[in-house]
């Protein structure tokens, strides 16, 4: 490696070293400090001194060490052997780490973050000398997993005439695949290449949402849409179940690639990830989820500056798959973590705060993250999606604060999780009434062409339910259910019903885990046949205690478990006995 | 490496044994030293006072121009002039060894018991290193502690920290005494330790943990690092990384099991505000700093079992919360990180229930996994999960009947309330010396729900109920 000193310590705070005597210094420059050669990157440049982020525990470094640059910014390898891998926040593959350090992280090390010696067979596409290459342009693959067809792509920043490319063969990342003529002379392409983690890659246009993100969740899927390229933010207190969410559309939603960033959180929730992903299935490909997936594993207890740059590394890679044509999901657990991350830095930094000790920049970062999503034209053509869910744990669980209202600002989609459920273990505990979804719109006609034309005035239906029942119960509070007339007991029943039935879903369930969208919807109309229907007996004298005891309503409440995804015709039986039973019913009362 | 580089990494090591007559300014805890050779961050400082006395320290801030240096042992009694400095030219360490069992120490690993300071096998940097997420071994050994709150509810699993918020004058600490005393794995004979680690609590306290180890015949296997409430405060800062450093190397080096009980964490966190506070920066939430977060991830991460290590590391922090509020910085972020916690309840304290674990906001993250058919019974996780689906119902009819009277409440809530008070008075409640096994504790589950009607039931299968209800 080409490296020159460019400046000296001068003073170690934390993480934040501040350079003196600097020159020929770039600003985000990825420099390496003292003999142990931490990573670090330039943040404020001065007169012959600067400020350096350090990514690494700075114990022992003292003024006067030598500070190396490496004459580029701080960026990610991108190519084949990405999936599958778990990285620490500034891509260095921790499996390697281990290999080298065993169970503790040992500062300085150096590491590719792609394999070098692994060979990956690579098909060209039929392209002749003389063709005109330009930036993100797909000129050959090379099957990553059994289920990726990772396309190997020009840097986006590329633009030339082709003079030669390699045949149809078995190649390492390091090994050139074609050579092209540029103004700057003769280049050579590679199965990688290299892309900054702070400057997001171009495409040609931004499309309008359409396509809902099936997550196989259905309180998200049916009450609560989100599209593809998409965002949502996920605020809860400790405890609320953020993670649980998160883990359960990793697994089960219909994105090409996951990449799921554990920012700041807890050591052993990543290794859960790490043991449970190889096992599980992916229902649509009947694959092993890990070969889609790509985890940034930052913990709580590793450097807080990787921290910072954790979710810039993941959204990164993220854009380099969505430029090959995937349709790319972003897990950011939690970015509170990495919002106090920029706190902490500003601090030390003795920045002006704002908000509580956060900095002023913070809503502008934030909004730069999440600008990073959207439905998208590839500049090779292809069309691509980054979806980004994004947890906020909120102080206190007040969603007040500085994280969660500046998150708000910038998501279209938003899923408040409920203490109160949690507490009475009602998960996914995402409030019906804090959430909401300005993707409805967008992703219904979808659901009407697959799925079925009652679906928007299904949900609209509970939806007022749910709002009716909370003014109901307000009532009950003051004066006991006794007060309410059967009609209104009966609206508080359905909801109990549907809660139970529906919204409550077991993660840890075989069958429940994941449901199909047309379960989703033979189960909501299921309920809302029980409601329809017994709406119509009460008015026609049959009392609550007996629609209460249906002996079908047990069935209901656990179709959920009894009746797995492919078994439709399970769910329409259900519905004919329901109907029988209510005819049954009416037929006293007639 | 150049010539120049290694002679200004020679000269460095050379600097390194030189002593400074005289510091620059007193503040608090802090030394300010002007005018050294260069020192590194987080060096351990050696602060000589005029009888001849070391206390120890730890550099927060190194400049070419000025270093300043955090003093565990407190400044009272340092005078300016004449304090010599020594700057050690590497991290605090401590020496551990297996002997170090059935020791007392203060919070910088010196045994203040009267015996001699034991031999180490090994010398560790107390800060620690981060563990590799990809070296870690998902935790999933149940323990039974013989508590049927926890076993039942909130089970606690080999490698997992669980704290336990509690408030001033609730009885913390004798449950902790008692989950130290109780636990165990089933059917496992192993090597287990206990490290019990004190920051700032009374004298009195410390004398009621040493006193229940000592009853149950366990004192030899625990090692004691205390540092009460009238010790400098900063030496707090040290005591839990010095515990967690001998924990470590039990566990790691020595395939112990470890369980290693921190009390009180509110303490920690105070003395990291007072020297955050002294250095100016700038506060987040109620005057605790920034970094308090990533502070105490840097403890609370130190636990769990590795890959190919028999051993692990269990946590139980206690926490008093300020003013029985969760919400405040220091539960708050300690639930951010720890796996779940122990929720104590005033109230149900005051109703003479024991322990006052209050049901709903209580949570074992790591429960999922570690208990089920073969590792519990086959009908625990719905039996715990309809558990706290009918406790919470009964919170919820207590609060209407607190509004609308007993009388007016439907049948079905009279026999939800029968439940309530079935569940807290026969379940939760139990003696401080009484051991239930899992079985025990899974049927008075069961006899408490038998109380509701079957229909009410919709989180356990068919199966269960015919076995168990009734």
């Amino acid at each position: 490696m080409n490296e020159r000193i460019i400046g000296l310590v001068k003073r170690v705070n934390g993480p934040v070293i501040e350079a003196m005597d600097v020159s020929d210094a770039m600003m985000l420059e990825l420099v390496r400090v003292g003999e142990v050669r931490l990573v670090g990157e330039i943040i404020k440049l001065e007169v012959e001194s600067a400020v350096i982020q350090v990514y690494e525990d700075t114990t022992g470094i003292a003024p006067g060490d030598n500070i190396y640059g490496s004459d580029m910014p701080l960026s990610v390898e991108l190519g084949p052997g990405l999936i599958g891998t778990i990285y620490d926040g500034i891509q260095r593959p921790l499996e390697e780490i281990f290999k080298i350090s065993d169970q503790y992280i040992e500062r300085g090390i150096q590491c590719p973050s792609l394999d070098r010696d692994k060979k990956w067979h690579f098909i060209p596409l039929d392209l002749e000398a003389g063709f005109t290459v330009t930036g993100s342009m797909i000129i050959g693959s090379v099957q990553e997993t059994e289920r990726v067809e990772h396309k190997i792509l020009t840097p986006p920043d590329m633009n030339g005439t082709l003079i030669s490319i390699m045949p149809e063969g078995d190649y390492t990342v390091e090994e050139p695949i074609a050579l092209v003529e540029t103004q700057s002379g003769e280049k050579q392409l590679f199965l990688m290449h290299r892309w900054p983690i702070r400057s997001s890659r171009p495409v040609t246009e931004r499309i309008p949402l359409s396509i809902p993100l099936i997550t196989g969740q259905r309180v998200i899927d049916t009450l609560f849409p989100i599209a593809k390229g998409g965002t949502v933010a996920i605020p809860g207190g400790f405890g609320t179940g953020k993670t649980m969410i998160q883990h359960a559309i990793a697994k089960w939603c219909d994105a090409a690639i996951i990449v799921y960033i554990g920012c700041g959180e807890r050591g052993n929730e990543m290794t859960d990830v790490l043991t449970e992903f190889p096992k599980l299935v992916d229902p649509f490909t009947g694959r092993s989820l890990m070969e889609r997936t790509i985890l940034i594993a930052n913990t709580s207890n590793m450097p807080v500056s990787a921290r910072e740059a954790s979710i810039y590394t993941g959204v990164t890679l993220a854009e380099y798959y969505r430029d090959q044509g995937f349709h790319v999901a972003v897990m950011a657990d939690s970015t509170s973590r990495w919002a106090e991350a920029l706190r902490e830095l500003s601090g030390r930094m003795e920045e002006m705060p704002a908000e509580e000790g956060f900095p002023a920049y913070l809503p502008t970062r934030i909004a730069e993250f999440y600008e990073r999503a959207g439905f998208m034209k590839t500049l090779s053509g292809q069309t691509g999606s980054i979806s980004i869910i994004g947890a906020v744990s909120p102080p206190g669980g007040d969603f007040s604060e500085p994280v969660t209202q500046h998150t708000k600002r910038f998501v279209r989609c938003f899923w408040g999780l409920d203490r109160q459920l949690a507490n009475a273990r009602h998960y996914p505990a995402i409030s019906w009434l804090d959430s909401y979804s300005e993707y409805l719109d967008e992703v219904t006609p979808w659901w009407e062409e697959q799925v079925g034309t009652s679906w928007v005035q299904n949900r609209a239906e509970i939806m007022e339910l749910l709002q009716k029942e909370v003014r109901l119960l307000q009532v009950v509070k003051l004066v006991g259910p006794d007060a309410l007339p059967d009609s209104q007991r009966f609206i508080i029943e359905v909801c109990t019903l549907f809660k139970n039935a529906f919204l409550q879903q077991n993660a840890f369930d075989d069958i429940d885990r994941y449901s199909t969208t047309p379960k989703q919807m033979k189960m909501m109309e299921i309920i809302l046949t029980y409601w329809r229907r017994g709406y119509q007996a009460i008015r026609r004298g049959v009392t609550l205690v007996k629609l209460r005891r249906i002996k079908v309503l047990q069935d209901i409440v656990k179709m959920k478990f009894a009746i797995s995804n492919d078994d439709l015709e399970g769910f329409d039986k259900l519905n004919d006995r329901l109907e029988r039973a209510l005819n049954q019913l009416e037929s006293i009362y007639v | 490496m150049s010539d120049s580089t290694i002679l200004y990494e020679t000269q460095k090591k050379l600097l390194a044994g030189r002593e400074y007559i005289g510091v620059d300014r007193i503040d608090g805890p802090l030394v300010f030293i002007r005018k050294t050779h260069p020192v590194g961050y987080r060096e351990l400082v050696e602060c000589i006072d005029e009888n001849g006395c070391t206390r120890l320290g730890m550099v927060l801030d190194t400049s070419s121009t000025i270093v300043v240096a955090q003093i565990f042992g407190g400044t009272s009694g340092l005078r300016m002039p004449s304090t010599h400095i020594r700057f050690r030219g590497e991290p605090l360490r401590i020496e551990v060894t297996e002997k170090m069992l059935g020791r007392i120490f203060n919070g910088l690993g010196q045994p203040i018991d009267g015996g001699p300071a034991p031999v180490g096998d090994e010398e560790l940097n107390v800060n620690g290193k981060p563990i590799n997420p990809t070296a870690r071994e998902y935790p999933r050994d149940f323990i039974q502690t013989g508590i049927s709150v926890i076993d039942g509810m909130n089970t606690l699993i080999r490698g997992q920290k669980l704290p336990i918020f509690s408030g001033n004058g609730l009885p913390h600490n004798e449950l902790a005494a008692q989950i130290a005393r109780q636990a165990k794995i089933r059917g496992a004979e192993t090597k287990f330790a206990v490290v019990f680690a004190a920051m700032g609590v009374k004298h009195d306290v410390a004398r009621y943990f040493i006193k229940s180890f000592e009853e149950s015949g366990v004192l030899e296997n625990v090692a004691l690092f205390l540092s009460l409430a009238d010790d400098p405060s900063i030496e707090r800062l040290i005591t839990p990384r010095t515990a967690l450093t001998l924990a470590e190397y039990l566990a790691f080096e020595r395939d112990m099991h470890v369980l290693i009980i921190m009390t009180d964490m509110a303490n920690y966190c105070e003395s990291l505000r007072e020297i955050s506070t002294i250095r100016g920066e700038i506060p987040s939430r109620k005057g605790y700093p920034g970094y308090l977060y990533s502070d105490l991830a840097e403890l609370y991460e130190r636990s769990g079992m590795l890959k190919g290590y028999k051993g692990s590391i269990t946590q139980l922090p206690i926490l008093t919360m300020p003013n029985d509020d969760i919400s405040h910085p220091i539960p708050d972020l300690t639930g951010y990180i720890t796996e779940g916690q122990i929720v104590f309840e005033r109230e149900m304290h005051g109703r003479g229930i024991y322990p006052p674990v209050a049901g709903l906001p209580s949570l074992s993250r790591l429960m999922k996994d570690g208990i089920g058919k073969d590792m519990t019974r086959e009908d625990h996780p719905h039996l715990a999960s309809q558990l706290f689906a009918a406790y919470s119902y009964v919170k919820d009819v207590r609060n209407l009947a607190s509004v609308i009277g007993e009388e007016e409440l439907t049948p079905l809530d009279h026999q939800y309330l029968e439940f309530g008070e079935a569940f807290e008075r026969k379940f939760v409640t139990q003696d401080k010396n009484e051991n239930r096994t899992v079985e025990e504790t899974l049927n008075l589950g069961w006899e408490a729900l038998s109380l509701l009607p079957v229909e009410e039931l919709h989180r356990v299968t068919e199966e269960e109920l015919e076995k168990y209800y009734g």
